[in-house]
């Protein structure tokens, strides 16, 4: 390095000259060039911007220029010292993003891979679904109404029309729960059907009463492929003033059309039950074939059995004397009811063939039907 | 009820064309639960005929007797010419008419029939039984032996009524008229519109004083008795095959002649009958409750202890029946026996017929008590037209006369109590505003009138039911009587419009959540029977003493290994848990949500309630105090890996802090914070187990325990190793549960974060240390998270060493690493003031 030209002594510097400082960028911009990969454009930058490269020493030579000729060469060396960064700049992008392309697919991996680590849970398909009917008549203003399991005669017999020297009592197949001697004279039962929370329901509330009464009822069959002793039923009560069976019949379709689609409806047919009066069994139209099966042979229906309806269950209008033993002015209110075990329509609805598939809680079963049904 | 077609064309004219279906059809639409449609005879070909047995070789040498036979049918054959047979039945001699089935006939199921070479002989065709044309056992499995009247050739199709329908009819509890074809004719010709020929329209004598003399002690349990007398009999007459026919279909066995008589009169008309040989009866028929304690033998040969209430047929010496259920072994018509050697039938020849009526309700306790249901309590139960008993005497008398030969006494006997015709009053448009249509008060009194209902009045209808009708007691029977012959099919639809409602409450929103959050962390729901018995609470390892031993008890179980209900969640889960381990499936996280059942001890008999007020509140009260305690919990089980390997590493297996973690899953779902302490617990592993509590209302509350199952218990039941369990009470958590949550405030300056190592000795629970933590860290404190816990020998025996990370956080400043650095160092001394923790390194 030459000294500080404190003279002021114009001086010829070798390094300065413009053809030199041509030169060194050109090597340098070279360089960057010919750099294959960002370790050699590392090599190359340190030679040819770093503190020893020809272009920081020529750049220290400015100093040892006289003043007037400071200018002129500080600009020559500036501009070679921008393009060279720049040409970096633009080198190390170009590298860095052959690199990444590189990189990243040398990162590829195998989306297809499977992942079970925690396997998903399910809730039991009759929960859902009860759930599913429950909500239906949330939305319309009913209540949930729900009550106890093992439950007192009264309520599940006495209030419901059903004496006890009533001949349904004895169809209804009950558990008795045993008293202090052993004995079925407790009084309690385990409840037979959702209608106690019916009559507790009106026993709470004034009227309007409009509740749904989910909930597990127990009767004392054998379980097979279609009967189970402990089963879900979903029951609905209406009490109004001037209620009919008309709205009976138009809630019922209400929920078969929400629960299996447009163009589904109900029908209704005379039956008995003490708690109901007028009473009548409900059938569905079956929504696989929608009643097309029946007469032709050609297109049998396994849901229906070609009978073109599904039975779901018992309704009717509220026995006067049941609205008199909960205190309910059967003058002036009316109220309608019905009921059906989910078992069957989760059956016919999922094409389940046997009822003990509900029952063992084997995971395989419920796992597919996941959160929601 | 089971009515063929062809008796109950007896009484209504229906189209000739009417297919069983068709009229199946058309009753269900009214009221009538038509189940099936049996055809009798479907695919049934002849040539089948009477025929008669000319001879009769015994085979030999065969495993069982082998007939060969010649039997005479007629010109059936074509030729006239004796046809051969061969035949495996004994139960029939030369001479004897029997039914034969020629070649190119088939018989019921497909059955074709050809000459075939057999027992070395060629037999064309084949002597029938019963059971071969689709009659029914007739419980002899011998073939049929008709009445000698009938020619050789005649055709049997015809003569045995092979070719019928027959609809099996489920008749409910309130209509007993049904339970005979003069009452489901009656529905019939009204959904048909035609008139019916009412059977018990009959003329009968009237009562007179010279009949069998009856005493009726007790009218409330029997208004009606009507005795009458038929002599002569012959013993030897047999029911003509079409009374026996008819018996078949209707699913009874012919059995008498003149018990026969009596079940077709009741078939016909629905009034139970009883015939009492009238030989073996000793003075007068007496009607009174039974002394309690009184024995007596019922004609099924079962000795019976009668009860006080249990109304009784008497003559001198005591019972002879037992009221509506069952008649007497003492006074039973005598089978015909022939005399070995002189061939004369004997058997009764005089017999007294009794027609009454009586307390449905005494009946079907009687019933009950003696578990004895019957043809006739079936139908005193259900209830039978009073007004029908003498009709049906009349025409069991007139049967007797034109089947067995007999001679009818004039005595008639008719005690009957005094009773009015029952009436209702009822608005006419109350069966419009029942069933929200408009029919008008003609169709209503049409409609009444059908079902044979006497109307009166214009807009207040005063309506006298019919005396079969007995179900016919309110406004809405009538209202029912009038929407159904109207048609349910015809009614509207209509939506009523319910007020508002507020949806779910918070117990059941809560319960759902449970559910997704559970299913959501891995665990599938199992719904099982609540159903348990002492072995599973011994395997269980509860003490002697334990709560959850004191079950409710089932009279009448499933099954006696299972006979109480269940305290706790766990039996049915680990059932299910160890049924998929069985099935192969291994890595299992199971939850339930349901109701346990805790008797509290103090659980008292309910009162007898009446009916038609409104129970109390005391009342109502002491309903529920006969019931125990019925809470809802939620539990999970699980085994084997809670995290699968796989490409992604290793696996964790299902342990106790997932069972724990499930506990906080549920908690949380509650908006509450589940508080953990160590605790020993049956059914848990005693060093893992721990007590779950809530905080409600300011007090510490035990809901539930969770951890890893005693080894002993998993070996006793079978369970895969280090099952671990989660059992606690969703209701008290819910009581937790403090409302709305307050939202955080969340602060964007920097955090600051500061680690600790803390030693302890090894018994304190870490939970200890982390509440001292928090406390002292002090409000700039934003969380705190244990990353590490380790033992080591340089720690020094029972000792530990927790490490937390903790984070600082200012809402309106930066902290300083001085700030930051004191509150960490008041949580140090804090936690090591309260649980002797020191700063590792310190």
């Amino acid at each position: 390095m030459s000294a500080p030209n404190k003279s002021y002594d114009p001086v010829e510097v070798e390094a300065l000259k413009p053809e030199e400082i041509e030169r060194m960028r050109d090597e340098a911009l070279a360089a960057f060039a010919a750099a294959g990969d960002l370790d050699a454009l590392a090599q190359a930058k340190t030679a040819h911007t770093g503190g020893t490269s020809p272009l920081a020493l020529a750049n220290r030579e400015i100093g040892a220029l006289p003043p007037q000729a400071k200018a002129a060469s500080g600009k020559l060396v500036g501009m070679a010292r921008g393009a060279v960064s720049k040409a970096l700049a633009a080198r190390q992008t170009e590298l860095e993003a052959e690199r990444d392309d590189r990189v990243l697919v040398e990162e590829a991996v195998d989306v297809t891979l499977p992942y079970d680590r925690v396997p998903a849970g399910a809730r039991h398909p009759l929960t859902t679904l009860s759930e599913r009917i429950e909500d239906i008549f949330t939305a319309m203003g009913y209540e949930v109404a729900e009550g106890p399991e093992v439950e007192a005669e009264w309520f599940n017999f006495d209030a419901l029309n059903i004496s006890p020297d009533h001949p349904a009592r004895g169809e209804q197949d009950t558990f008795f729960v045993a008293g202090e001697s052993g004995k079925s004279d407790s009084g309690v039962v385990l409840r037979t059907h959702t209608s106690p929370v019916q009559i507790r329901s009106m026993i709470d509330r004034a009227p309007p009463v409009y509740v749904i009464c989910p909930g597990r009822v127990y009767r004392s069959d054998e379980l097979d492929a279609t009967h189970t002793p402990v089963f879900m039923q979903v029951e609905l009560l209406a009490i109004d003033e001037g209620l009919t069976m008309a709205d009976l019949k138009g809630t019922l379709d209400h929920m078969v059309v929400s629960l299996f689609g447009e163009g589904m409806k109900t029908r209704l047919r005379p039956n008995y039950f003490p708690f109901t009066e007028p009473s009548a069994e409900m059938d569905m139209v079956c929504y696989v074939c929608r009643g097309e099966s029946v007469g032709n042979p050609d297109r049998p229906c396994r849901t229906c059995s070609s009978e073109g309806w599904i039975e779901l269950g018992g309704c009717g209008m509220v026995n006067p004397k049941v609205l008199t033993s909960v205190g309910v002015d059967p003058q002036k209110y009316s109220g309608f009811a019905f009921g059906f075990g989910i078992e069957r329509m989760l059956m016919f609805r999922h094409n389940v063939e046997d009822m003990r598939d509900m029952v063992e809680g084997d995971i395989r079963f419920t796992r597919p039907f996941g959160m929601e049904i | 009820m089971r009515v063929p077609l062809s008796w109950l064309r007896e009484y209504v004219d229906l189209p000739a064309s009417e297919t069983g279906r068709d009229v199946q059809a058309k009753i269900v639409d009214t009221g009538l639960e038509v189940e099936t449609v049996e055809q009798l005879g479907a695919g049934l070909k002849g040539p089948l005929v009477v025929g008669q047995v000319l001879t009769i070789e015994e085979l030999e040498g065969f495993k069982k007797p082998i007939r060969f036979c010649t039997v005479n049918v007629g010109m059936a054959n074509g030729t006239g010419e004796p046809q051969e047979i061969v035949c495996g039945a004994r139960n029939f001699a030369v001479g004897d008419k029997v039914v034969v089935v020629l070649p190119g006939a088939v018989l019921p199921g497909d059955f074709a029939i050809a000459a075939r070479k057999t027992y070395g002989r060629t037999s064309h065709g084949m002597i029938c039984s019963g059971d071969e044309l689709g009659m029914g056992d007739d419980g002899s499995h011998g073939i049929i032996v008709l009445p000698p009247e009938h020619e050789a050739g005649t055709d049997a199709i015809a003569l045995l009524e092979l070719v019928d329908e027959v609809l099996d009819i489920a008749v409910t509890a309130n209509r007993g008229d049904c339970l005979s074809m003069r009452g489901v004719a009656r529905e019939a010709a009204i959904a048909y519109g035609l008139p019916l020929r009412d059977p018990a329209l009959l003329d009968v004598p009237a009562p007179n004083s010279y009949g069998y003399l009856v005493k009726v002690a007790d009218p409330s349990g029997c208004d009606r008795f009507t005795a009458r007398t038929v002599v002569g009999l012959e013993p030897e007459a047999r029911s003509p095959i079409w009374l026996q026919r008819r018996l078949q279909k209707a699913g009874m066995r012919p059995i008498s002649l003149a018990v026969d008589i009596t079940n077709y009169v009741m078939l016909e008309l629905g009034q139970p009958l009883h015939a009492y040989d009238r030989s073996r009866i000793d003075g007068p028929i007496g009607v009174r409750r039974a002394e309690q304690g009184e024995k007596f033998t019922t004609l099924d040969g079962t000795k019976r202890v009668l009860d006080a209430e249990d109304l009784v047929i008497t003559d001198n010496r005591g019972p002879i029946g037992l009221a509506g259920v069952m008649g007497g072994a003492n006074t039973e018509i005598a089978d015909a026996v022939a005399d070995p050697e002189t061939g004369a039938v004997r058997g009764t020849t005089e017999v007294v017929v009794e027609a009454a009526h009586f307390d449905p309700l005494t009946i079907a306790r009687t019933a009950r008590r003696h578990k004895l249901p019957s043809e006739a309590s079936k139908r005193f139960e259900r209830g039978v037209d009073p007004q029908a008993a003498s009709a049906a005497a009349q025409r069991t008398v007139d049967l007797l006369v034109l089947l067995a030969g007999g001679t009818a006494e004039a005595g008639v006997t008719e005690i009957i109590a005094p009773s009015a015709p029952r009436t209702i009053a009822m608005r006419a448009d109350h069966p419009d505003k029942v069933a929200g249509v408009e029919y008008g008060r003609e169709t209503v009194v049409r409609r009444l009138q059908q079902v044979g209902c006497d109307v009166y009045g214009q807009d207040d209808l005063v309506v006298t039911v019919p005396s079969w009708r007995p179900d016919l007691a309110e406004v809405n029977d009538l209202a029912e009587e009038v929407i159904r012959l109207e048609g349910y099919a015809n009614l509207p639809s209509t939506l009523p419009t319910p007020p508002s409602g507020r949806g779910l409450t918070e117990r059941q929103r809560l319960h759902r959540r449970v559910g997704r959050v559970l299913a959501g962390s891995g665990y599938v729901e199992a719904l099982n029977y609540p159903f348990i018995g002492e072995t599973v609470l011994d395997q269980l390892g509860f003490d002697a003493d334990d709560a959850r031993r004191r079950t409710v008890k089932l009279v009448n179980p499933l099954s006696d290994e299972e006979p109480a209900l269940r305290t706790t969640l766990l039996p049915g889960l680990l059932t299910a848990l160890r049924r998929n381990h069985g099935r192969g499936s291994h890595d299992l996280a199971l939850f339930e949500t349901g109701l346990v059942f805790r008797p509290t001890g103090q659980e008292q008999k309910p009162l007898r309630l009446p009916v038609g007020r409104r129970p109390t509140d005391e009342e109502i009260a002491s309903l529920d105090a006969s019931l125990p305690r019925q809470p809802r919990r939620a539990a999970v089980v699980l085994a084997g890996a809670r995290e699968q390997a796989g490409w992604w590493g290793r696996g964790t297996p299902a342990v106790w802090s997932d069972a724990v973690e499930a506990a906080r899953t549920v908690v949380r779902e509650a908006g509450v914070e589940l508080i953990v302490r160590s605790d020993r617990h049956a059914p848990w592993h005693p060093g893992r187990c721990a007590a779950l509590y809530v905080d409600i209302a300011g007090e510490e509350t035990l809901v539930g325990h969770a951890g890893e199952l005693h080894p002993r218990v998993t070996k006793t039941l079978g369970l895969p190793e280090r099952t671990c369990a989660m059992e606690l009470e969703l209701d008290l958590v819910e009581q937790a549960s403090t409302g709305a949550l307050q939202a955080p405030r969340i602060s964007t300056f920097p955090v600051a974060t500061q680690d600790v190592a803390l030693v302890v000795d090894a018994a304190v629970p870490a939970a200890d240390v982390e509440t001292a933590l928090r406390e002292g860290a002090g409000e700039l404190l934003e969380s705190l998270r244990l990353f590490d816990v380790y033992e080591s020998e340089q720690l020094g025996e029972g000792r530990k060493s927790l490490a937390y990370a903790l984070r600082f956080r200012a809402g309106d400043r930066t902290l300083t690493v001085e700030e930051a650095s004191a509150a960490r160092d008041a949580a140090v001394a804090l936690a090591g003031e309260r649980t002797g923790a020191v700063l590792r390194g310190a």
